[in-house]
């Protein structure tokens, strides 16, 4: 037989040393700036920050890692969320819509410029290239019309919370004066981790109900009190600021969404095979031309919400809005594991790729780097991470 | 007669102990078209590939002469620099460019680096004619068809002052006006004084064209006849190709034959690029409940084309017939059409089209039939690798568990992966198109023992192979294809490897 003792056991290792690769460069790089910046980068104010400031990129990253992984690209995303932004302002300010219908026309609006993307890639079978480059410049000069080059302000204080507000204190607070803690926080913060832990627990026991290998129980805990006290340890450290952003929680019910999307559901599977074999998926009865359109539709859409967190962040629509944040999330995605060639990428991996992102542009910035040089270092970064990600495949490819 | 070129005992191993060449002579005279014949593997395009200093020299055992005197190319480069030059199966041209251009690619006809264009048309117009093409040097290659490309190479050939011309299957992808223009042009340069060898699996084209012919088997040279010693040509070139014995390697089977299951009538389908080609010309067959049906056929012979276009239109354009199961007319005109009335084809080609082999073993044998583990679009992860260990097991995958990647495992485990992702999609109807190519001895007798246990479920199973003692071995019936149409049909009874060989190269006169 020409099965070989190297094919048993290796390839699982290696999948798990990227990911867990991934995630050691994020704890470097925060330790690193820790120590550098005497302990402020992890001061409450600056992890609220953090949160705030790259919440756009981690809603983009998480639709682009599903283009990338089908094997697309998309580089209308940064228009795409000026000119939803530029829409949501007109329709509360100019045509007087409450603020909750101008997020779901945000939403609406971002869904048709996917199927718009997506019917050109798909079904007339231009690369996604080509077409979302279009629609970069196309979104870009339709945001200038809208606008007529001036801005939009003067928002609904509603609207604006979802970019930079922060759940009531429904609770309460503990301690006092500047040390005082938003007790709903902590107890958000309790019960992600809980829940985390409990459904760990359940899908181990049903991995032992159907008698599948499980993995040792010393790693299983260390891993998941690891991932336990972060949270808690996270949020703990949000209390002592204003609470719990509200985007912190879109962000969480986005990401466990999207990683149950691709791990768990059909419309997932189909599309991790329609990047790892385009040919392959066909033959298997997938109708991959759909599936292209949804994965459009679904970064439209995705597009459309960060549209709604930038606008409501900055309070207001202006046309220079989204600028090279296309740039932001496809490196975030690339540097967070994913192939150039498709087939290859997880949600959490694009998430600490952003987050890595965050935490450089933040590290920097109070160090109060240059602006030009923080680009640079970006650039490097994005560079060594694919490096490291190619050159640790040809060595696995060798064996 | 003198010979220009003398190839002796040349011996050509690859890694992993595969001998692709076993001591091969060859010596072809000056002036006359000589063909090789061979099975599908035997060692042709290897022999042809050590010549033109693809593999380079070192890298087999055995001296060449040409010319009277010894080579030892390194490349493509240097072989071509004494005037041998090949044209392969796959034409090598540039679509974007003009004929002229790609006539003299790499070659440009240029003063310190400066192309002269008026020059270069001038010669192409001038090779153009040579080769009896009609068309401006200017045109690009991409607006022809595959003959008359083929003439662009060989125009790009006499170029390169060709003196021996090697064609790969020339004729192969080439409909019979074509074919028969590419003969003449052959004859006419061998008038020339060009030497040409020609492989080819075309019998009739042989006894035409060739002045003498060399039969290759296993890697080894059987003999070298010249055409006028025998009036039996056909006779004598399929005994050589086949002259070995059926190995005993075939799990004993009783097969339990039940009603016809499947039926294909008056199939017939078309090139997708060439649509005036027809690859599959009114075919028609059937499979009954667990009968094993054989279809035998030389490379190119449509079957694979067949089963694809039959398959939810994988293949091909303007397809036409009719497909029965049970007796009443089913559509199976997309591929998951296909899946949900039971076909499952199993492709030869399983990296292009069989396995996504960045995805794990579970993953594969999923992918065809998702619906059967998942509600409301969820697919359960769990019941999933469940499923998979299963098939592991069953089929003796040898891999420590399903989260391995598919394309971590070797060809025989491969291909098991791909019989399990189809046998979970439920079929009644399977077709295995080369299941064990590129599979170990080992694993190739696994495989039949799979096949015959899925003819014993009652399912109509379909094989189509290059190997004739593998369908001699497995099948119940053989249907033999040439050249796009069913020429033959064989009860296993009354089958032989030179019967089969008769009916798989009778093709058009």
């Amino acid at each position: 037989m020409t099965t070989t003792t190297p094919e048993r056991k290796l390839p699982k290792l290696q999948i798990d040393l990227r990911q867990y690769g991934i995630l050691a460069a994020l704890a470097v790089i925060v330790l690193l700036f820790q120590v550098l910046t005497d302990g402020r980068l992890l001061l409450p104010g600056n992890i609220n920050n953090l949160i705030q400031q790259n919440a756009y990129v981690l809603i983009l990253a998480v639709g682009m890692v599903i283009v990338i992984i089908a094997g697309h690209i998309d580089l209308s995303v940064g228009s795409v969320v000026a000119m939803v932004g530029a829409v949501s302002a007109i329709s509360m300010t100019q045509w007087g819509l409450p603020w909750w219908a101008a997020v779901v026309l945000a939403l609406v609006l971002g869904a048709a410029v996917g199927a718009w993307q997506g019917f050109w890639v798909a079904f007339v079978g231009i690369p996604a290239f080509i077409v979302t480059l279009a629609g970069m410049l196309l979104f870009r000069g339709l945001t200038l019309v809208f606008l007529t080059g001036g801005t939009i302000n003067a928002l609904p204080a509603e609207f604006n919370a979802i970019g930079g507000g922060w759940l009531p204190e429904a609770f309460g607070t503990i301690g006092e004066g500047r040390g005082d803690r938003d007790i709903l926080t902590i107890i958000l913060g309790i019960l992600a981790a809980a829940l985390l832990i409990g459904q760990q627990l359940r899908s181990r026991a049903k991995q032992r109900r159907l008698e599948l290998p499980v993995e040792g129980s010393i790693s299983f805990w260390a891993k998941n009190v690891i991932a336990a006290g972060a949270i808690i340890a996270l949020t703990f450290q949000l209390s002592a600021y204003r609470g719990t952003p509200i985007i912190l929680i879109i962000l969480a019910v986005l990401i466990l969404l999207f990683t149950f999307v691709l791990n768990q559901t059909v419309f997932g599977r189909h599309v991790y095979a329609i990047g790892g074999n385009l040919f392959a998926a066909q033959m298997s009865g997938v109708k991959t031309s759909w599936i292209n359109f949804f994965v459009f539709v679904n970064m439209g859409v995705l597009a459309g919400l960060a549209g709604v967190v930038t606008t409501a962040r900055a309070g207001g629509a202006v046309a220079s809005a989204g600028q090279s944040f296309e740039l932001d999330a496809i490196a975030a995605v690339f540097i967070g594991g994913a192939a150039v060639t498709g087939g290859v990428g997880t949600v959490i991996g694009a998430v600490i790729g952003a987050l890595i992102m965050g935490v450089l542009n933040m590290g920097l910035s109070i160090l109060s780097v240059d602006a030009a040089w923080q680009q640079a270092i970006k650039g490097l970064v994005l560079l060594l991470a694919v490096a490291f990600d190619v050159m640790s495949k040809r060595r696995a490819g060798r064996r | 007669m003198t010979a220009i070129l003398s190839m002796n005992r040349i011996t050509k191993d690859f890694s992993g102990g595969v001998r692709a060449l076993d001591g091969v002579s060859l010596e072809v005279e000056r002036g006359q078209v000589h063909a090789i014949c061979g099975e599908n593997g035997a060692g042709k395009s290897t022999l042809m590939k050590v010549l033109s200093g693809v593999y380079p020299a070192g890298s087999y055992d055995g001296s060449i002469t040409f010319e009277d005197h010894e080579t030892a190319y390194r490349s493509i480069n240097d072989s071509e620099h004494d005037g041998i030059v090949i044209i392969h199966q796959e034409l090598a041209l540039s679509p974007y460019l003009s004929i002229a251009e790609n006539i003299f690619l790499g070659n440009e006809i240029a003063t310190r680096g400066v192309v002269d264009w008026a020059k270069t048309n001038r010669e192409a117009t001038l090779l153009l004619a040579r080769v009896g093409l009609d068309e401006q040097p200017s045109t690009r290659v991409l607006e022809l068809g595959v003959g008359k490309q083929q003439l662009v190479e060989i125009a790009k050939a006499l170029s390169k002052q060709v003196k021996l011309l090697i064609l790969d299957e020339p004729t192969a992808a080439l409909n019979d006006e074509d074919s028969a223009h590419l003969l003449d042009l052959i004859r006419s340069l061998r008038g020339q004084g060009i030497t040409c060898i020609i492989i080819s699996h075309k019998l009739k084209e042989i006894r035409n064209i060739a002045d003498k012919v060399t039969i290759i088997r296993d890697g080894k040279t059987i003999e070298t006849f010249a055409m006028a010693e025998t009036d039996e040509i056909e006779a004598r070139i399929i005994r050589a190709m086949v002259g070995r014995d059926l190995d005993s390697m075939f799990p004993p089977h009783t097969p339990e034959i039940g009603d016809e299951l499947f039926r294909v009538e008056n199939w017939t389908v078309h090139h997708p690029v060439d649509t005036t080609r027809k690859v599959v010309d009114n075919a028609s067959f059937s499979v009954r409940a667990g009968e094993i049906v054989g279809f035998a056929g030389l490379m190119g012979a449509g079957r694979t084309e067949l089963a694809m276009s039959i398959f939810g239109r994988s293949y091909g354009s303007h397809i036409s017939g009719t497909a029965y199961k049970n007796g009443a007319e089913i559509s199976v005109k997309t591929v998951s059409e296909a899946i949900g009335h039971g076909i499952a084809y199993a492709t030869e080609d399983r990296k292009h089209f069989g396995l996504n082999l960045i995805g794990s073993i579970a993953v594969n044998i999923s992918a065809a039939a998702l619906a059967k583990i998942s509600r409301f679009g969820i697919v359960d992860r769990f019941t999933e690798n469940k499923v998979a260990e299963g098939y592991r097991g069953q089929m003796n995958i040898k891999t420590p568990n399903v989260s391995v990647l598919s394309g971590n495992l070797s060809g025989g485990n491969q291909q098991k992966v791909v019989l399990s992702k189809w046998m979970f999609s439920g079929p009644d109807i399977l077709i295995l198109d080369e299941p064990t190519r590129g599979i170990d001895v080992g694993a190739k007798y696994e495989i039949y023992g799979i096949i015959n246990a899925l003819a014993s479920q009652g399912k109509a199973v379909v094989v189509i192979s290059s190997e004739l003692p593998e369908l001699l071995g497995l099948s119940d019936r053989i249907y033999a294809i040439s050249e796009g149409t069913i020429t033959g049909e064989v009860n296993r009874a009354d089958a032989t490897q030179e019967r089969l060989m008769h009916l798989m190269t009778a093709g058009k006169d």
